[in-house]
């Protein structure tokens, strides 16, 4: 059964980070919660906690790395997927190698 | 009682290695910064901070900063960034430092500016901007701003080098930059445009001591020596096993002293000449060189030395290191005279640099 819209948007959306991440900034952890309605306000969410983390998963104001994948429910996102309290959002290395 | 630190920045990550002034026993900590290719480390002697410049493929660019030898560490890139309708900066490739500034050349290549120590940058457009930006071509590291070279006493006054743009200075302080490759050749140009006003693939960019118009450059398409900062570059080759090579380094005190690792040719595998590893020096401004191979591999030997990789310490006598793209660490004690192996099984290492602390 789905959750009512109005509930979901005012709960935090669930966040897992990468550990390869979260090892580069002391005081972040592995899951956290943020109140965003997008994928670019997590982010921005992100780096207001620990500040440079937007520069690590974005080398352009509107665009993730290359070799970093965030996914909301399973599916690939960009800055401006929106997000809500029902969504599960990771945040990934990519395998980038072979 | 002074020590002699070595600073290595490798393909995966910094690390550090510390002896007494003997420099016969070497300590060595690492891998710093997360294992990310780290291009270049430097100290700041003053505050005794240490600054590595790199990139890792997942988390882009970043200058880390260790305050206490390398115990702990913090990185930034805030503002180390180009335009949105830009490639984005991709990598840190070298570090420079004056007594207020920090500079940091990237790939692709442009230069960057802190003035906090590092805590956050500021893009010197005006290299960027340059009329001959659209013309510049990467060599084979990419697009890259490797050598950064600050005038000792006059801070208006800088060189960069970029492969493969050139050699470009500014003497306002990085508000206008010009070429300064009169006499450097192009050969990869076709006949008649061999020496353009820019685009040649300079290796490496160094100063003498105490004669800031003294300049050396170790380039793709030969050696060269300008007497004037630049304006007129003067091939000093002749004598030497090969064209081709990528470090240079200045001797702390005597301006005429220099030392290069030719490798064998660009596209004939860029190893040392003949597999015999040899450091090769000038005493004499470039007029004549010897080679230096007591103590270094003479057999079978294939590795190669890059632009960053090799350094001179401020002790007397001077030490010699260099590192291997095989991840070797060679060390002379006696300016280059005897030769020993002090590290290797370390990545391929990518710069060498020396502070003494304590002197």
């Amino acid at each position: 059964m789905s959750r009512p819209v109005a509930e979901s948007k005012t709960r935090e959306v669930k966040v897992f980070l990468a550990p390869a991440l979260v090892n580069l900034f002391p005081g972040s952890e592995l899951q956290t919660e943020v109140k965003a309605s997008t994928v670019g306000g997590l982010i921005d969410e992100l780096d207001s906690r620990w500040p440079g983390m937007r520069d690590r998963l974005c080398d352009k104001s509107t665009r993730i790395r290359r070799h970093i994948n965030i996914f909301v429910d399973g599916k690939r996102a960009t800055v401006e997927t929106p997000v809500d309290g029902s969504n599960t959002v990771y945040i990934l290395t990519a395998i980038s190698g072979g | 009682m002074a020590k002699v630190n070595l600073l290595l920045g490798t393909k995966k990550g910094t690390f550090l290695l510390e002896s007494s002034a003997e420099r016969r026993e070497w300590q060595i900590r690492g891998p710093f910064c997360e294992a990310w290719p780290i291009n270049h480390v430097v100290a700041d002697e003053t505050t005794q901070t240490i600054y590595c410049g790199g990139g890792n493929e997942w988390f882009g660019p970043a200058v880390w900063k260790s305050r206490d030898l390398g115990e702990t560490w913090t990185h930034s890139s805030e503002g180390l960034k180009y335009g949105d309708d830009q490639e984005p900066v991709k990598s840190v490739w070298s570090i420079a430092i004056d007594s207020n500034r920090i500079f940091a050349g990237v790939e692709p290549a442009g230069l960057f500016q802190s003035t906090d120590q590092g805590q956050s940058w500021q893009h010197i457009e005006s290299l960027t901007n340059h009329p001959t930006r659209s013309q510049w071509r990467p060599g084979g590291g990419g697009l890259i701003l490797h050598s950064i070279v600050l005038h000792p006493e006059d801070q208006s006054q800088i060189w960069i080098a970029i492969s493969a743009a050139g050699v470009f200075y500014s003497g306002d302080n990085g508000r206008s930059w010009e070429p300064r490759n009169i006499g450097t050749r192009a050969d990869f140009m076709p006949d008649g445009q061999n020496y353009p006003e820019f685009g040649q693939c300079v290796h490496s960019l160094v100063m003498a001591p105490d004669n800031p118009d003294l300049l050396y450059q170790q380039n793709h398409c030969g050696m060269y020596r300008s007497d004037d900062g630049g304006k007129q570059w003067k091939s000093i080759e002749e004598g030497l096993p090969s064209s081709f090579g990528f470090p240079a380094a200045a001797h702390p005190r005597d301006p005429a002293t220099l030392y290069l690792i030719p490798l064998n040719g660009d596209i004939a595998g860029r190893y040392v000449p003949d597999g015999k590893a040899a450091v090769w020096r000038t005493k004499d401004h470039g007029q004549s060189w010897e080679a230096l191979r007591e103590g270094l591999p003479q057999r079978n030997v294939f590795f190669g030395v890059l632009r960053q990789a090799l350094a001179t310490d401020t002790l007397e006598p001077v030490g010699v290191y260099f590192g291997t793209n095989t991840g070797a660490l060679y060390s002379s004690v006696d300016e280059g005279t005897h030769w020993s192996l002090i590290a290797e099984h370390l990545p391929p290492i990518y710069s060498v640099e020396t502070f003494v602390a304590g002197s």
